[in-house]
Order: structure tokens, then sequence, then C-alpha cells
């Protein structure tokens, strides 16, 4: 008589599929970071193409859920369910655990079990020290998903207090302009405050109204920000050699009118291209990312030891590319879909 | 290098004129001697080594980095110098492996043999950071490409060294890097650097636009009239061997007219405009674009394109300064000097007889040919004064043509009109369809530039990036100063000088111009 069968060994792209909604989980039922409304979905953090509103059961960190209710209010999703990092959660056949991807307040990388494989799936993240969030923590995994905003070897992020110095260095240059940073308001916004705290700048720093919430939120998990002005309402002179901060849309616009004749700045992975920030009008462009440059993308593929890697969104090729010279198995997400579709 | 480098990186960015003077100004200012000297000549490009070829760091680069990684990178960047800076391996720092100073960079190359080069670049790739990779490889390519001309470097340093520009263009061409009696000089540390001229620029004359209302209060009888001719104001310098052709600003264009400079085998220094011309029949100055901004050129573009220099003055004959002597004395001297000499490729501006201000206004209104851009007014007495004194010299252009356009397209603007629609591309009717016919910028008041702004955002129909298309329901009226054909734009033809004249808020679109009507203002 045989032994009882142990756990088979079911392949990841046997049960992590591609489908038109997102990457779907299926043994668990649930789908991370769906591009629509789905019955369950696990959120990696809150940038907004990664949490879509209308789902009807959302698992995500504490922090993750609070930036989504801000954002997204009703929207933000029928239940909503905080999962710590380090813990874990059964979800039908599978073993979910959230783990820091040191990316934005919040923000996680899932690790997923299921018949004797584990699967990350990274989200979004970089490596390097940021204040405002718990930092990227490498779980050794059979198969890394990860992503390639930055998967080209001309990507590399220079150390962060250099940016800001250049920033304080224009600012003694041309005391009598204000300097206006276009950032994200979620994640950059908060990071480059702190960069400039740490750079020894404590004079109030001004904000575009919808920079403002999202400032508060971080202050409400314990981030400390400084000094911080509405910039909509200060009179011009005030405004004069002040520090502006506004998202990337406004700071080329109508918006910043207001402002007395500002050097544009612009705190952005893409500003590492001379061409990109010139397209966008951009006088001084700080290379401040909260993405992995490609020797983070290429250290971590190291760190985890997955003898396969998805790569998802982004600049799939070089990474790929990469990955293959290194012996690993490697392919561009998308493809992986149409595989699994081929194969009924 | 570093601080070159960073230099290099604000000037790439910096949009705004000013901005570019501060940033030079401040850089000199907190730069020592040589590094600052030899910054400065690899702006005003007068710097002399080796150059490396593109193919020769496409090497460099092919032994350090994975060929498919290169490929994917320079496809996604465009730009090669700037691929290389960034996709350079990064060396963990060493504590012996200080980067290069620009001054021993250039000391090194000018010492070098070719075949020595590429080595020493690779050597200087590892111990510098991103940008300073960046800057060295523009340094050693020839073209740093930083939207700063050798005019606007000496325009910075007059600022910071509170002198007239014309004083400092006047030592500049016996000057040479690293420039170090200069910066003494700037910082009044001693005295200015003695011309040395042989071949040197002396600062031009220029002249003011005549108004109407200037006429009333001046002599016919004292003024002399020529014509304007539509090319460019250029110097000729030749002095014991040395030729030298100078722009209105004292930039050099001698190696890109050796067919100018060839022919002049003589000691003077004289003033003209510089042409293209066939068989001493002047080309549009569309023809003279060919040839400019070019460092070098062909002997297929000498061919087609033949310079000309048409004479207006002269300032030294031999080493005798005419400055002083009153224009129709020079003019005389000019004829004499031209009769001798009997150079080449040159000829004389032709004195305008006239009788009273109508005649010449009427003689001026029926010039359309190919090259005249109206008529220039010198009074018979005037000295040669560098610079633009008001009164002795007058330029009259004839009258703009104008026509009824519609504007199509709208661009933001750089610097201070970054947040407004502020470049229009315009277009005429064919058949029932527009074609654009040409691209303004100014010609209106801020105040208009308001009004336009919010007429471009509510009434845009589609966004290509930064240029927004507007449904076609604004008339622009704008003046121009000539038309041309060519193949650059989708109607044939080309505007010289193209500018909103009024915004036709009142006019229906439908009524703006047909292409066939700009036609027949085309001339030559």
């Amino acid at each position: 008589m045989p032994a009882a069968p142990l756990a088979k060994h079911v392949p990841p792209e046997r049960w992590i599929k591609v489908c038109p909604e997102g990457l779907f989980v299926e043994p668990g039922g649930f789908y991370v970071d769906p591009l629509r409304p789905v019955e369950r979905a696990v959120i990696t953090h809150g940038h907004s193409d990664h949490a879509r509103p209308g789902h009807g059961h959302v698992l995500a960190t504490p922090g993750t859920l609070a930036i989504m209710r801000q954002r997204l209010g009703e929207g933000a999703g029928g239940t909503m369910q905080p999962l710590d990092y380090g813990e874990t959660l059964r979800i039908g056949e599978v073993t979910v655990r959230l783990v820091p991807a040191g990316h934005v307040l919040g923000s996680a990388q899932v690790v997923l079990e299921h018949a004797g494989s584990r699967v990350v799936v990274s989200g979004d993240y970089k490596r390097r020290f940021d204040r405002t969030c718990a930092p990227f923590e490498p779980v050794p995994c059979d198969v890394f998903i990860t992503e390639a905003t930055f998967g080209l070897p001309v990507f590399r992020h220079p150390p962060d207090l250099g940016e800001v110095n250049k920033l304080l260095h224009s600012m003694a240059v041309f005391p009598e302009r204000s300097h206006v940073v276009g950032v994200y308001a979620l994640g950059k916004c908060q990071r480059v405050i702190t960069l400039l705290r740490a750079a020894g700048y404590d004079r109030p720093i001004y904000l575009h109204g919808a920079l403002e919430p999202i400032c508060t939120l971080y202050e409400r998990f314990g981030v400390e920000l400084g000094a911080l002005r509405p910039a909509t309402v200060a009179a011009k002179d005030d405004l004069k050699g002040a520090l502006v901060l506004a998202p990337p849309a406004a700071v080329a616009d109508r918006w910043a009118r207001r402002l007395a004749d500002p050097v544009v700045a612009m705190a952005s992975g893409w500003m590492r291209v001379r061409q990109r920030a010139r397209q966008r009008g951009v006088e001084l462009p700080l290379v401040i990312s909260d993405h992995a440059d490609w020797d983070e993308l290429t250290q971590t593929l190291e760190d985890v030891g997955a003898p396969e890697v998805w790569v998802t969104h982004g600049r799939e090729e070089a990474l790929v590319h990469h990955a293959t010279q290194r012996g690993i198995r490697a392919r561009a997400l998308a493809l992986v879909g149409f595989e699994e579709e081929d194969a009924g | 290098m570093n601080r070159f480098a960073d230099l290099i990186d604000a000037l790439v960015f910096m949009p705004s004129r000013n901005g570019k003077i501060r940033l030079l100004a401040d850089f000199f200012a907190t730069t020592p001697d040589p590094e600052r000297g030899w910054a400065l000549a690899s702006l005003t490009e007068t710097l002399v080594f080796h150059e490396a070829k593109p193919a020769a760091i496409r090497q460099l680069v092919a032994a350090r980095v994975d060929p498919e990684l290169f490929a994917l990178s320079y496809d996604y960047v465009g730009d090669l110098a700037e691929t290389v800076a960034l996709i350079w391996p990064e060396r963990p720092e060493r504590a012996n492996s200080l980067p290069p100073s620009l001054s021993e960079v250039v000391d090194t190359l000018r010492a070098a043999k070719r075949s020595q080069v590429m080595e020493l670049v690779e050597g200087w790739l590892d111990t510098l950071d991103a940008s300073g990779r960046f800057a060295l490889l523009k340094l050693i390519t020839g073209s740093l490409r930083v939207g700063v001309s050798a005019r606007l470097a000496k325009t910075a340093l007059a600022e910071w060294g509170k002198v007239e520009v014309g004083a400092l263009e006047e030592c500049w061409h016996g000057l040479t890097p690293p420039y170090v009696d200069l910066f003494a000089w700037l910082e009044g540390r001693a005295e200015r650097p003695s011309a040395g001229h042989g071949a040197g620029f002396r600062p031009l004359m220029l002249s003011h636009p005549l108004e109407e209302e200037d006429m009333a209060g001046l002599d016919p009888a004292e003024y002399s009239a020529e014509w304007k001719w539509d090319g460019i104001r250029v110097q000729l310098a030749a002095k014991g061997g040395e030729r030298r052709i100078y722009s209105r600003t004292g930039d050099e264009l001698s190696a890109a007219f050796p067919d100018i400079a060839d022919h002049m085998s003589f000691d003077a220094v004289l003033d003209g405009e510089l042409l293209v011309a066939r068989d001493g029949v002047v080309a549009s100055f569309n023809d003279l674009q060919q040839r400019l901004n070019r460092k070098t050129v062909t002997a297929k573009m000498i061919q087609e394109f033949p310079a000309w220099v048409r004479l207006y003055d002269i300032l030294f004959d031999g080493d005798e300064d005419l400055r002083a002597l009153p224009f129709m004395e020079r003019r005389a001297r000019l004829e004499r000097w031209y009769e001798a000499v009997r150079p080449r490729r040159m000829d004389l501006s032709p004195l305008v007889p006239f009788d009273g201000w109508e005649p010449l206004k009427s003689l001026r209104e029926g010039a359309r040919e190919n090259g005249i851009e109206g008529l220039m007014l010198k009074r018979r007495d005037s000295a040669y004064t560098a610079g633009r004194p008001k009164g002795p010299w007058f330029k009259w252009k004839r009258g703009a043509l104008t026509l009824d356009t519609v504007l199509m397209y709208a661009q933001r603007g750089h610097g201070k009109r970054s947040s407004y629609y502020s470049d229009f591309t315009f277009g005429v009717w064919r058949g029932d369809e527009l074609v654009p016919v040409g691209k303004a910028y100014f010609g209106f008041t801020d105040a208009e530039l308001v009004e336009l702004d919010r007429w471009v955002r509510n009434r845009t129909v589609r966004k290509y990036g930064p240029v927004r298309e507007v449904e076609p329901g604004l008339v622009l009226e704008v003046a121009f100063d000539s038309v041309h054909p060519s193949n650059r734009h989708k109607s044939g033809l080309a505007m010289r000088f193209p500018r909103v004249h009024r915004i036709r808020w009142d006019k229906p679109a439908g009524e703006a111009d047909r292409l066939e009507t700009l036609q027949r203002m085309v001339v030559g």
C-alpha cells in the first residue's frame, strides 16, 4: 500500500495567472493589485495604479489601508482587513504574509506559499534608506516577481544627500527666487521633506494643497516633517526664496504663477536622463526615486536567490537579459500570461 | 573636473539667458586659475587637442558593458556621451584615485599623441562620477552644446568684471587660454591685456531703426544712403598673413568660409555683409542659412552656396586707423582700396543717390528683389564708433508683409513663460484644410499673452505632449519680412522673421488668407 501522498508540488505558473483584471492567485481566489474592481484584492501599497477603488474585500497593511481610505473614501473597498508586517494569514489554500518593501509608508511585498513553492510579489520597492517607511526585507523564494521601472543600467540613483545639497546650493545662488520641487503626493513628498530636515534645512516648507492630507497622515504614523505651511494662501512675498513642494503637473502650470520667478525642480528617478528632464522644462533635476535603480534590482535578484524571476512593469527586456546571463530563468510577466492561455 | 561638470549640468538645464550669465559669473568668481580659464576656453571653443571619435568611445564602452544592455540603453537615452556617462560601471572608491581637474585633463590632452587619447580617457572615466564623465565626453568630442555662445560667455565675464563687453572683445583675440591675464584684469589686479592686434576684432558700429517721427528732424543733405543687404554683418580682418572673419559679435567664422578667407590676401580691416551670391546675383537668406552654424564646410556646399562679401566700410588700411575719419572720406578710401586690390568674391555696396526723403521712400518701397532688407542712412560726417550711438546711422527696413492666418497649435514657452502657451503655429487655407506656414513667439503684449493662453486652454481639441492643437477659430495677423520656397515645411514656404502683428479676435477663421496669396508674395 502506497504511503499517503505528500502535498503535491505544483509549479507557480500553474496557480498564479495573468488575467485582464491583473495578477490572480487561483487557490486563494484573490488578485494582487488588480486593475479592475474584483471581489478579493491584496494591495501592495497606496499609489493609485496599484490601489484602485471598488473592490469587495481589501487586504493590506494598516498604513496602506489608511492611505486608501483617505484617497478613495467610500470607494476604498467593501471590507478593509489589516495585516501587519510579518503576520501570516491563510486565504483558501494559500498562506499570505506581508513584508516591508521600502517604497512608501505601508508598502509591502506579498509572500505567497502554496503547494510547496514560495512566490514573492515585490510590488514597487527600493533598497536605500528612507526615514518614512520600513526597509525592504529580502525573502528567499522560488519565484520572485519584480518591478522594473528603472530596469536599464543607465539608471543609477546617486546618493540622496548629494541631490538635496544640489537643491540647497541652488537656493544659495538664487536667494530671491522661490524653488518649487515637483514631487508625487504620496511618498516622494514626505521623503524629500525628511531628507531636507536631515540636511539641516529647518525653515518652513510650503505645500501645494494636494500634498497636505498625506503629510498629515504620515505625521499620524510617527514621521516627523517639521514646520509645513500651505503655499496656496501664502503672500507672494513670503514665497520669495522659499521652498515649495507641489505635484509634478502643477509646477510648470498656472498654479506656479503665484511664485516669485520660480526655479523649477523635479524629484524623480527619470531626472537621471537629461533629455527627459529638459522635455519637462525642469531647471534643477533631482535624482531622488522611490524605486530600485539598476544596481538595486540586480542586487535584489542575488539576495532573494530565486531560480526563477518574472518581470512586471517597466523596462523588462534588459532585466530579463541580465537575469538570463546569470543563469536565472527569467520572463516578462505578460509572456507568462500568454503561455498560460495557449496551454489552455 | 567636478566644478566644471556641475557648471555644464546647470547650464544644460538653465532656460534663461540671464540665468546662464549668473551661473557663469558665479563659476568665474569662485573657481581658481587656471581651471576657470580652461573652462572658458572650452565654452568658447578655443581649445585645441586631438579629439576623440564617437566610434572610439563606443569601443571603450563595449569592453566594459554587455553589448545588448548598452544597445537597449542607447536606444532609450539617445545621446552617446550621455549613455556612456550613465552606464559606465562605477568603481569602488579608492583613496589614490582622485578625479582629475579640468586643467589636468586639458594639459595632458594637449601634450598627448593621438594614439594615447583613448587610453587616457578610459582612465579618467574610471575616476569621475556620471556628471564628470558626461562633461569629459562632451569636451573630448569637441562640442559642449550647452547653449552658451562665445558671445554669452564674454557677456558674463564683462558683467562679472564690470567692464564694457566691447573693451573685452577688443582684446579677446590677442589672448590665449587659460586667460590668466584676462582674469587678473577683470578682478582689478592688472591693466587690460594688450589687444596684440594682428587680425584682431574691432567692435562694430551699429544702427538704430528709423522711426517716422525721426525723419522730420533729419536733413537729407547730411545723409548718404545705401541698400541694407539681407545677409549677416561681418568684419574681415587680415594682417601679416593672418586672416579672420568675425560675426557682428566677434565670433569667428573663418573656418566655415574658406571661399572668402582664401581671397583675403591684403592688410586691412573691412566691414561688409556676408551673402550667398551666384554670378554677382544675391541669393535668398535661406541659401545663406545653409552655410551658417557650421564649424567647417564641404567643397560641395561651397559650390552650391558660394559665399560673397559686399563691402560697406574700411576701418584699417594697413596700419592706418581710419575709424576717426568722416564716413564719406572712409568711403573714398574704400573705393580706392578696392580699385587697387580687387579681391575676388567681394564687391562694393553701391551708394544710392537721392534727393529728399519722399523719393527715397518710394525707392525703398519699390525694392522687393532678393537680398535687400531696406535702406541704411549714414551721416556723411560720422566717425566709425563702436556700439550703437543714436543719430549717425539708421536702418530703414522696408515695410513688412502681412497675412491673416489661423492659429493651429500652441506650445508652452520657457523660463518665465513656461506656464503660458506662448509659441504659436499658424496656417492658411488650402482648399478647405489648413496648412501650417510658420511659427511666432512674440509680437504680443503680456496682457494679450494672458488672453491667448486662456483662449488656447479653452479651445484645445488634442494634446501632443507639450503641444496643444486648437480648434480653427482665431485669426492672427502675422507680419514677416519675406517668404521663400522651403522643403522643410508642408506648405513648401518659409517666412523670414514672422511675428504676431495683430490678434484679430473679430475676424472669422474662414476669412483668413489662402495659401495662393502667400505663394504670390515669394520673390526670386
